[in-house]
């Protein structure tokens, strides 16, 4: 028995590999179910709760909180973890209220981009730190968060952006369409499907999961690990970066403490959606949906009149049963391929064996 | 600026709260001859009304803490009063709003034999005994905003009860409603004591017969987070279609509330009103979400609390109760119970008038 244990186990990538989606599939499953639950239920005790105004509502609130899940599904892929995308969230809101309040004709494009940019820088930094400082990301991105918001507040001080500063064009974009779809959304979409598909088809996204699996192995067979590092969080600050800027697009308000606590959110997001913590595992498109499930919740409390204390308990339930969910999937792989190591072992042996 | 408003307004509504509750105990313990005066030390000066207010004096503020925009409106307005005064203008204060982080900037004070601290205390007791080492060395303590126990200062400079911030939400409510139909409250959290002081004089409004036709129908809290809020403002009205006023007292709560109403299909079906700055209102105001809604003047605190720490040392006033000084442009002030200064009846701010504000 013993030697069965630590014989190698021959399995078949493909096979486990197909096995293994099925099971992330069935994951993402999970999610759309509770959330229809969560809706049917709402909209029994309310009708209103499907009505169009309320639909628009819940993917607005979603589309911020989709994008910043998004960079942190790929930050967490890799077995790393970014907390510091709220101060990143509110220093590029803050940047591009000032600029786009200093420059009311600046085309909405060249903001984004600005965030885009802003958070880039921050998740850089992240990422040199990280790699070259040989840090925990846990402990950096912990770090970079007051720092980043540190230096939110002495720029800003007390001032406050508001509603009547911002160009009318700036704001006027979170209720702007493309097709009935809002601007927002529109781009919450663009940015799921873009990291879905290079997570999923690309060379470099299967990288990032390698590294996630085991970091060793992937130094190994030659994976640019330190490359792909700053990739995975120059990706997550960029996004965060184009968070703030929908942030300000849709509050209309910023101050210096725009985005404190949305980190905890973002992974709250992301781990419902069957992000692994330990890396490896795990879909954009999950992550996205465990935005729209937590967002939806939100709204839905509201309008089921429920204390609010609730939502923060469901929420932790949620996290708890997703990490459940994680550690049952994980025992049952590996008794999977145990039982299959087991079975291809003793068909060699009886074949070897007979007289 | 508006998270830490609502902290500062609970400290200054736990304050008033206080006081009430003293004052009440003060008119049963004591005679109406003893006058109360709860300057301490100060008490043994007699007040001479005619007093010139001396000039040169030196005025040390002390905030909550600084780099906050609130916090820099009303030393602001301090400052203004001092120009006006002659005297001579200092900003001191913590980067924390921490019990403990004023406690060094009042004994530097001290030793730099200020004439006037005028302090909005992060914690009523633990700024206590230098406060009144301070007294003891001969320097005037006014509290503001947030007072500190009113044993340890001779003046507080309340900006405005707990009653008349209710009465004027009731009264805006009223009158956007056309004086019936459904309400709700858009509050930041459920444990904010002067919130839920606010909220209880409003309820003990809508009780009486005369309001009988408004109905309150849900308080929502939205934690003072703009996300919260939002989905709070869209839960109250899905909820409740026939929702003719969300009441938010707090400048997050409302703002918020005003965003996503100006934004979504209910504009123009349900009025917000509430307390918030001018800043962060006036786009809602110009686009009609948001017509009237109130708030005190910061600057005219800051403003008042000079005033009244010149009148302290220039002698014209002790502390007690009943006596009187003039504050510049904000006209005559009497001192109430226990020291405290109410600055008035909280601004309300419509299309006419926000333009004539900046903060």
């Amino acid at each position: 028995m013993t030697a069965l244990d630590t014989a190698p186990a021959p399995v078949r990538v493909t096979s486990g590999a197909s096995w293994w989606s099925s099971v992330v599939r069935a994951r993402e499953l999970g999610i759309v179910l509770a959330l229809v639950a969560l809706v049917g239920c709402t909209t029994v005790a309310n009708p209103r709760f499907l009505s169009g105004q309320s639909i628009r509502d819940i993917l607005l609130g979603t589309s911020i909180l989709a994008v910043l899940a998004v960079g942190q599904a790929v930050v967490i892929i890799t077995r790393n973890i970014d907390l510091s995308v709220g101060a990143v969230l509110g220093l590029s809101a803050f940047t591009v209220g000032s600029l786009v309040q200093d420059n009311p004709g600046l085309p909405v494009v060249v903001a984004l981009l600005a965030g885009l940019a802003v958070g880039g820088v921050c998740g850089l930094v992240n990422a040199v730190l990280v790699r070259y400082g040989q840090v925990p990301a846990l402990v950096v991105t912990l770090g970079t968060l007051y720092a980043y918001r540190g230096a939110t507040y002495l720029w800003a001080g007390g001032q406050q952006i508001t509603a009547d500063e911002l160009p009318r064009d700036f704001l006027g974009f979170a209720d702007a369409s493309l097709l009935g779809v809002p601007w927002l959304v529109v781009i919450a979409v663009v940015v799921i499907v873009a990291a879905g598909v290079l997570l999923r088809n690309y060379r470099l996204g299967r990288e990032l999961y390698a590294m996630g699996s085991s970091p060793e192995a992937a130094t190994l067979v030659g994976i640019k690990v330190g490359r792909n590092t700053l990739v995975a969080f120059a990706t997550s600050g960029a996004l965060a970066g184009l968070a703030g800027v929908l942030f300000a697009v849709r509050f209309g308000t910023v101050d210096a403490a725009a985005g404190t606590g949305y980190e905890l959110n973002v992974v709250a997001a992301a781990v419902v959606g069957g992000v692994a913590v330990f890396g490896g595992s795990g879909t954009v498109w999950g992550a996205a949906l465990g935005a729209l499930l937590l967002t939806t919740i939100g709204n839905s409390l509201a309008v089921l009149d429920i204390d609010q204390f609730w939502q923060q308990a469901i929420v932790g339930a949620l996290i708890l049963l997703a990490i459940a969910v994680d550690r049952l999937v994980a025992l049952r792989t590996a008794r999977a391929l145990k039982t299959r190591a087991l079975k291809t072992r003793a068909l060699k042996k009886g074949g070897s064996h007979v007289d | 600026m508006s998270r830490t408003l609502t902290s500062r307004a609970v400290a200054a509504a736990a304050a008033a709260t206080l006081a009430v509750g003293l004052t009440a105990c003060g008119g049963t313990t004591k005679g109406s001859d003893s006058g109360s005066a709860p300057g301490g030390t100060a008490a043994a000066a007699t007040a001479d009304p005619n007093a010139a207010l001396r000039e040169g004096l030196k005025v040390a503020f002390l905030p909550k803490q600084l780099n906050n925009p609130y916090t820099d409106i009303e030393v602001g307005g301090g400052k203004t009063a001092l120009d006006e005064l002659k005297g001579e203008y200092k900003l001191v204060g913590p980067n924390d709003a921490s019990a403990s982080s004023q406690v060094s900037y009042i004994n530097t004070l001290i030793q730099q034999q200020q004439d006037v601290i005028a302090v909005a205390a992060n914690d009523p007791n633990a700024v206590c005994p230098s406060l009144n080492q301070a007294r003891a060395a001969g320097i005037k303590v006014v509290s503001f905003d947030s007072d500190a126990a009113k044993d340890c200062r001779d003046a507080f400079v309340n900006q405005a009860t707990t009653q008349g911030i209710g009465d004027k939400l009731v009264e805006m409510t009223k009158e956007l409603a056309g004086g019936s139909g459904e309400i709700a409250i858009l509050s930041a959290t459920p444990n904010a004591t002067n919130q839920n002081a606010w909220i209880e004089v409003v309820k003990t409004a809508l009780a009486k017969p005369e309001n009988a036709g408004l109905k309150l129908v849900k308080i929502a809290y939205g934690n003072d987070d703009d996300q919260k809020s939002f989905q709070e403002a869209q839960g109250l009205l899905q909820s409740y279609p026939n929702l003719e006023v969300i009441v938010s007292p707090t400048t997050v709560g409302i703002a918020a509330a005003a965003r996503y109403v100006s934004s979504s299909s209910y504009k123009g079906k349900v009025a917000i009103t509430g307390l918030g700055t001018p800043n962060a209102m006036r786009e809602y105001v110009k686009n009609g979400t948001a017509t009237k809604f109130a708030l005190w003047n910061p600057a005219d605190i800051g403003y008042l609390a000079a005033y009244a720490g010149v009148a302290l040392k220039s002698g014209q006033i002790t502390g007690k109760q009943g006596e009187k000084f003039k504050a510049g442009k904000l006209g005559e002030y009497t001192i109430g119970a226990d020291g405290e200064i109410v600055l008035g009846p909280p601004t309300v701010f419509d299309a006419a008038n926000i333009d004539q504000f900046d903060f």
